[in-house]
């Protein structure tokens, strides 16, 4: 099989940056298309089509580090790129833990993860407006109250990545997505309300139904409507899935290597220590076929893996890349994650919470004065130290039911408590991108209302 | 300035005769408008982390976006190549929004006259490199220097330079040339045995890299971070419920771009699905509340000559004494809604269809005396400074969180708090500003604005204000 243009692109920078006097070098390749149609009341809004490419370059001069980009691909726009790379070595520092991995630590995952759908490119564009097109009309069409739309849309992405490096790896790999998502408006006298839904999938073949979307859509502005504060009390709050997700994000800042070494988060110099509940095990996983956290290899050239972050409550891994495994005196987790150029940063593959055995229903039923929460709003996350205060909506639980809608209200706590308090995990897990959580219940938060 | 002698006129050989092509192209199925959007954008950044400038990248990234505008629709595409054949093609795809006879373009680009709000002579990523290494270095001895409890500080340096050209079939041709540079300083302190907090500050502007060694020098910047990393190591657990707060002067006018400004982008507004859709002319904030989006502040983050679809920016009033006045509008809710634009259509980049979107906006200074504000309150608090803030425009209820507070006990702070996020709804916490500041300042330059997945710079300011009930998210 021969290597993809691109992977020979990527090698052949690595060689001219060495001939220029770099002692090592990585390049990354990346091109990808993009179409997107977002329809409203029933018309075409926007229609875009097209394509893009870029070439990165990082190089080393023994410790020191200098980085640059370039759009343009010709002799001459790489030419420049490497002369500019190669500019700022100079005014870099020695740092004693720059480098590559080690060569044992490179490679390629060698099983199809079904990455790349060869769908997406045949599907014609009358079609793709027609998608988004069902998607709002189911939305509308679902009641009466839901008098306007946001929109609904189709967007598709193929692209390819390719990296090399002067330690002799060189791969690249074909990835896809296509998603259609609908953001209906319901009204009920003064009381107005959006939300969306979505579905999101390698190929076309693995989307939902565009006009089950819509419907969800709407069912979830609606039940918005009419939403009120509580008043300011503790009680038990669950997260539908949608909000877990982004606890789950929390957890990921808390246990990038990045954060780790500077101290920068509340779970540095915790590893082996009972961090969470025992309801609470965190896997991070890059080798999922289909998923959207999947790769053969990450960002430096090392294979994807499996990591288990958190079992049962213990804190078992940070993620980590190759420069912050150094610091910490550890090995790199595979997790090394960039755009096209510069320093590694961490990112994950899938990373998620492992589902529980019961239904979300009977966690919610197992509520008897609570806070279901739907959306979060802001920033207020603070990963140094665990505090979290956010903006939230969602359905106020009596008895065990969902009994109406609240808004404009906060919920506050601290993580390193929220994750001890975690009671009960659900068993509806489902991806809808790389990070995904099951519908969750902590036993308490401060809620801020009136 | 003629094209010939614009930057992509010298670089890339771009004749007027092309521009009118490609547009002629791009109306080649009978649209109603087309415009082109070239785009040339340089960018440097140099980060310090330890005490070691561990990275540091320059790069480029040039292409054109072609727009469409059939009735409502719009047809958009984009080329990262210059080549009269690839700008053809992205033409021709942007032009099948549209179905009907082509349409002949008014040949003759007429040159659009814009301010001169940034006239940089030598923008700061054409500074040498040692120079701009050197500001990150200072910041980082300045942070250690402040306070021995200080332990990481990570300073970061960015500069770009922007070219831009906007030709447009309506005849009109604009040329830009947009710097940029920001420092940002991050540190975190602790006591001996105690937990770390983070304290965080940055600035700049579309300044030249004297700005950085004259009026807000790395040591400023420093200081500051240094300075809120030591006052959240007392920092107590904030209240939770509803209470009066003050806003401090600057920053906090974050509070306008999320209750007020997104409400007001026409887009949202032509669409009915804006909180203050249909209410031109009604009272929406107290009558102390004057906002206004100005783009025409010199050197400021959020300014600019000309717009992203070739209109030069102008001074917008929002609301007047708390009368709902105007909306922000771009090209094409202009002409659905019978306006004309407002000078705010932006977008991120060439990639991306230009959108209505704010530039700096702020509230008008009032008359009280800012202390006399706080000694009016018996029990709130006070916030000095936010991280981010985000709004649903269509319920009108936002958050912003406060990342140095303080508690006010009877006309006083008495005591820092830790991090908590505010909520309100829009239209309502603009009624219950009750006290407004003789001290209008306006933010150090460090804001970005998402919509949509599209991110640009803007500025925010504010007075000291006296807001009589919001929701603080605390835990005590």
């Amino acid at each position: 099989m021969s290597n993809h243009p691109y992977e020979e692109l990527a090698a052949r920078v690595v060689r001219l940056a060495l001939e220029r006097g770099a002692t090592d070098a990585e390049c990354t390749v990346v091109e990808g298309d993009e179409f997107s149609v977002n329809i409203r009341m029933q018309d075409v809004e926007s229609l875009k089509e097209a394509g893009s490419r870029g070439v990165g370059l990082r190089v080393l001069q023994g410790k020191r580090t200098g980085s640059a980009y370039t759009s343009d691909l010709s002799d001459d726009g790489i030419d420049r790129m490497i002369r500019s790379a190669m500019d700022l070595v100079a005014v870099t520092t020695e740092d004693p833990y720059a480098g590559l991995p080690d060569p044992s630590e490179l490679g390629s995952l060698s099983a199809d993860l079904g990455l790349f759908s060869d769908d997406i490119p045949q599907l014609k564009t009358e079609f793709k407006i027609e998608q988004a097109r069902r998607a709002e009309e189911a939305a509308l069409a679902f009641d009466p109250r839901i008098a306007n739309s946001e929109g609904a849309s189709f967007d598709s992405y193929t692209g390819i990545r390719a990296f090399a490096n002067s330690r002799g790896f060189s791969g690249s790999y074909r990835s896809s997505s296509c998603s259609i998502s609908a953001v209906p408006v319901a009204r009920q006298g003064e009381s107005m309300e959006r939300d969306y839904w979505y579905s999101v999938a390698r190929g076309y073949a693995g989307l939902e139904d565009a006009a089950e979307i819509g419907r969800k859509a709407a069912q979830r502005a609606i039940r918005r409507l009419g939403a009120r504060k509580v008043a300011t009390q503790k009680a038990p709050v669950v997260f539908d899935p949608r909000v877990a997700r982004s606890l789950l994000d929390n957890i990921f800042e808390a246990v990038n290597g990045d954060a780790v070494y500077r101290k920068a988060s509340f779970l540095a110099g915790k590893l082996g220590e009972k961090i969470a509940s025992e309801k609470v095990t965190v896997i991070d996983d890059a080798t999922i076929p289909f998923l959207f956290g999947s790769s053969p290899f990450d960002d430096e050239g090392v294979p994807s893996r499996r990591t288990v972050v958190i079992e049962k409550g213990v804190l078992k891994s940070y993620l980590l890349n190759t420069y912050t495994a150094r610091k910490l005196g550890m090995k790199t987790t595979g997790n090394a994650s960039r755009g096209i150029t510069g320093s590694a940063g961490i990112g994950h593959g899938n990373f998620y919470l492992e589902k529980g055995d019961i239904s979300p229903e009977k966690l919610i039923a197992s509520v008897k004065n609570g806070f279901y929460v739907t959306e979060l709003m802001g920033f207020g996350v603070n990963t140094v130290t665990g505090d979290y205060s956010r903006g939230a909506a969602g359905l106020w639980i009596e008895d065990g039911e969902l009994a109406y809608p609240v808004s404009e209200v906060t919920i506050a706590g601290n993580l390193k408590q929220m994750l001890c308090d975690v009671e009960a995990v659900a068993d509806d897990l489902e991806f809808r991108g790389s990070v995904a959580a099951p519908t969750l219940l902590i036993g308490e938060m401060t809620i801020s209302g009136h | 300035m003629g094209l010939n002698e614009s930057f992509f006129g010298q670089k890339f050989g771009i004749t007027e005769r092309d521009l009118e092509n490609y547009l002629s192209e791009a109306l080649s199925a009978g649209g109603d408008y087309a415009d082109l959007y070239f785009e040339y954008l340089a960018t440097s950044s140099i980060s310090l982390d330890e005490s070691i400038v561990k990275s540091a990248t320059q790069g480029v990234s040039l292409g054109v976006g072609v727009r469409v505008i059939s009735g409502e629709r719009t047809g958009y595409a984009y080329s990262d190549d210059l080549s009269s054949d690839k700008i053809r093609k992205a033409a021709r795809t942007a032009a099948l929004i549209a179905s009907g006879p082509s349409k002949t373009i008014k040949t003759g680009l007429e040159t659009v006259k814009t301010k001169d709000l940034y006239p940089v002579l030598v923008p700061p990523i054409e500074r040498s490199l040692e120079e701009r290494v050197a500001l990150v270095r200072r910041a980082d001895v300045a942070a250690r220097e402040y306070d021995p409890r200080v332990f990481q500080v990570q300073v970061s340096y960015g500069d770009s330079l922007r070219h831009v050209l906007i030709a447009s079939s309506d005849g009109r041709l604009a040329y830009d040339r947009q710097p940029m540079a920001r420092l940002n300083v991050s540190v975190l302190a602790k006591e001996e045995h105690g937990t770390p907090h983070r304290g965080y500050a940055g600035g700049g502007g579309r300044v030249s890299l004297d700005f950085f060694l004259t009026e807000k020098t790395p040591e400023y910047f420093a200081r500051e971070a240094a300075r809120q990393a030591i006052i959240q190591l007392k920092a107590a657990e904030t209240p939770a419920g509803e209470t009066t707060v003050v806003l401090g002067p600057g920053w906090p006018g974050i509070l306008l771009h999320e209750a007020v400004g997104h409400g007001l982008e026409a887009d949202f507004n032509r669409k009915g699905v804006s909180a203050f859709s249909n209410r031109i002319g009604q009272q929406v904030a107290s009558p102390l509340c004057t906002v206004v989006d100005d783009g025409t502040i010199p050197g400021r983050r959020g300014s600019l000559n000309t717009d992203d679809e070739g209109i030069p920016t102008q001074r917008n009033v929002l609301i007047e004494n708390g009368i709902l006045r105007g909306y922000l509008t771009d090209k094409l809710s202009g002409r659905i809604m019978g306006r004309t634009s407002t000078g705010s259509g932006r977008r991120e980049s060439y990639q991306h269809i230009p959108m209505p979107r704010m530039t700096n906006t702020f509230m008008l200074a009032g008359e009280s005396d800012p202390e006399e504000i706080i000694r009016s309150v018996k029990k709130g608090i006070y916030c000095a400074t936010f991280g981010g803030g985000q709004v649903d425009i269509t319920s009108g209820n936002f958050v912003f969180s406060a990342s140095e507070s303080y508690l006010i006990e009877d006309g006083k702070l008495t005591r820092p708090l830790r991090d908590a996020t505010l909520i309100g709804n829009g239209p309502e916490a603009m009624r219950h500003i009750s006290m407004v500041g003789n001290d209008l300042r306006l933010d150090e330059g460090i804001g970005i604005c998402g919509k949509e997945g599209q991110s640009v710079p803007v500025g925010v300011g504010i007075p000291t204000v006296r807001i009589d009930r919001m929701t603080v998210g605390g835990t005590a």
